[in-house]
């Protein structure tokens, strides 16, 4: 018998794979005995993908679609965080601003596009535009939440130092609301995957969600459809595990775990 | 009330004579309003703190000492009345007069060494790294200076936020119930370190507690604050020298005398 000290070590790794192979074999059973000659079979998902990285399309196709997500997410992060934490620091301009941030915070990113298709025509500024729109609410809200959260305290001892007010937000208010921006920061990057998906359907030639879209239309390759569902995924995974290991830096671990 | 012994451990409003005047605060109302109501916190307060002096002003909890404090400290502005210190008026928040909050006042996101030098930035890197270094040693923080506030317990917090404010160098500290949320053992740590410290570096003090004990065990003079709307009912002045005899005659009997002054029996 293994001891129990191996065996609560393996079994966080074992059971999800035993999870994912139960899957796999229902997935493959269920094709193979409904006789359906749409639906790809697990196996025809993996030669699919195998051509895709023979023909050079993968790696471009992942490139592509990170290039777009990293540029809106980033021009979301650097309009979001430094008007969020404006408003947040300002609180009477905060009321203003608010009503009209949580009417336009609700719609989805997805009903921009006959917009963004008028203002940017098609390709990479309107899936960008897109992007833009889906991480920028999430961070501005997170940062104006993140600064108005900070203990009156924390401020009060800035001044009590001599601080300047520029000095106080950049080196009390910023680093205080910094843990609810991170997780504003994670959120937001989480949609924004989410729509360069549905972006890259309308707006250009290239990219994972344009690959869905592109091959159920020449051809009906729906073993390329699921073998892009799968690297979306996949990618998602591994952004917000990325994300994750971000909060536990130390100048940001304080504000995810209470005090002792 | 059983004050017969207290007359002579009571002494009316007498600033200490043989010190010069560090702070002066006359004739501070406060009041709050708050939907149309107004509420006095504070009546008619005139004191007077003697430089290099320690300070207590004891109430009970909501009584108003607090807000005396954030006054004194510039953070709020009286209804009524001035607060000058050196003379000069008090405007505002001032790095000469820091005040230090309970331990929750450090920043979580900066290591000891980073919160002790955080009001430093003016001055040159080395002299900041010597203070830094002087500071964590007075303070008994050695081999701590890279940790963060979440590793380290509640006195050692204490530390870093009385180490933070001593590192500026200022003429006063005010310090609201640092220890009220310590457990009563390393309260009695930190008052000894406190009193070792304020006798290595003669600050002037004023420190704001509910605790009877604790204020004639550090204090030159106990302020006793009578309720809302809080003003002076009596200063006594702690005549005992340092290190100060817990068991005492004159200890007990000035304790006592605090006792009698705010109406609370001897007996539970």
């Amino acid at each position: 018998m293994i001891s129990d000290r191996l065996r609560t070590r393996l079994e966080p790794v074992i059971l999800p794979l035993l999870m994912a192979a139960a899957l796999l074999l229902a997935w493959h059973y269920g094709v193979k005995w409904s006789k359906s000659n749409v639906f790809p079979s697990p196996l025809a998902v993996q030669k699919g993908m195998a051509e895709l990285v023979r023909k050079g399309l993968l790696w471009k196709y992942i490139a592509d679609s990170l290039w777009r997500v990293g540029v809106g997410f980033g021009l979301g992060a650097s309009l979001g965080i430094p008007i969020g934490l404006t408003l947040g620091w300002y609180p009477a301009a905060g009321e203003v601003v608010n009503p009209v941030i949580q009417m336009v915070r609700p719609i989805s990113p997805i009903a921009w596009i006959p917009l963004s298709i008028i203002w940017f025509g098609v390709g990479n500024p309107g899936a960008i535009f897109l992007i833009f729109m889906a991480a920028f609410f999430p961070i501005l809200v997170a940062s104006m939440n993140g600064v108005r959260n900070v203990p009156a305290m924390f401020r009060l001892a800035g001044q009590n130092f001599g601080l300047n007010p520029v000095q106080i937000l950049s080196r009390v208010i910023f680093p205080a609301s910094l843990p609810q921006i991170v997780i504003g920061l994670r959120i937001a990057l989480g949609i924004a995957w989410l729509v360069v998906v549905a972006a890259e359907m309308i707006a250009v030639d290239s990219g994972l969600g344009y690959l869905v879209i592109d091959a159920r239309n020449s051809g009906k390759r729906y073993d390329l459809v699921i073998a892009a569902m799968l690297i979306i995924g996949l990618i998602g995974l591994i952004l917000d595990l990325g994300f994750r290991r971000l909060e536990t830096l130390r100048a940001v671990r304080w504000g995810f775990r209470q005090d002792a | 009330m059983t004050g017969t012994k207290s007359g002579s451990a009571v002494s009316t409003h007498s600033a200490t004579a043989a010190r010069p005047t560090k702070l002066r605060a006359s004739g501070i109302n406060k009041t709050f309003s708050r939907d149309g109501v107004v509420t006095p916190v504070l009546e008619n307060v005139n004191l007077e703190v003697g430089e290099g002096e320690f300070l207590c002003l004891l109430g009970p909890s909501g009584c108003g000492k607090s807000t005396l404090l954030n006054i004194m400290a510039g953070f709020l502005d009286p209804t009524a009345g001035t607060v000058t210190v050196d003379g000069k008026p008090v405007e505002g928040p001032d790095p000469r007069r820091i005040f230090v909050f309970q331990e929750r006042g450090v920043f979580p996101w900066l290591t000891v060494e980073g919160n002790i030098g955080f009001g430093l930035f003016r001055l040159p890197k080395a002299e900041r790294e010597r203070r830094i270094a002087h500071y964590v040693q007075m303070v008994g923080l050695q081999g701590f200076e890279k940790a963060y506030p979440q590793e380290l317990s509640g006195g050692m917090k204490q530390r870093v936020e009385v180490a933070r404010a001593l590192a500026v160098d200022p003429d006063m500290l005010f310090l609201d119930e640092p220890f009220g949320a310590l457990d009563s053992i390393t309260r009695l740590i930190m008052r000894r370190e406190l009193l070792r410290i304020w006798q290595a570096e003669r600050k002037t003090i004023i420190f704001v507690t509910h605790d009877i004990e604790e204020a004639v065990q550090l204090s030159d003079r106990v302020v006793v604050m009578s309720t809302r709307p809080a003003t002076i009912q009596t200063i006594v002045e702690i005549d005992i020298p340092h290190p100060r005899d817990l068991s005492s005659a004159r200890y007990l009997e000035l304790r006592d005398g605090i006792f009698d002054q705010i109406g609370l029996a001897h007996k539970i």
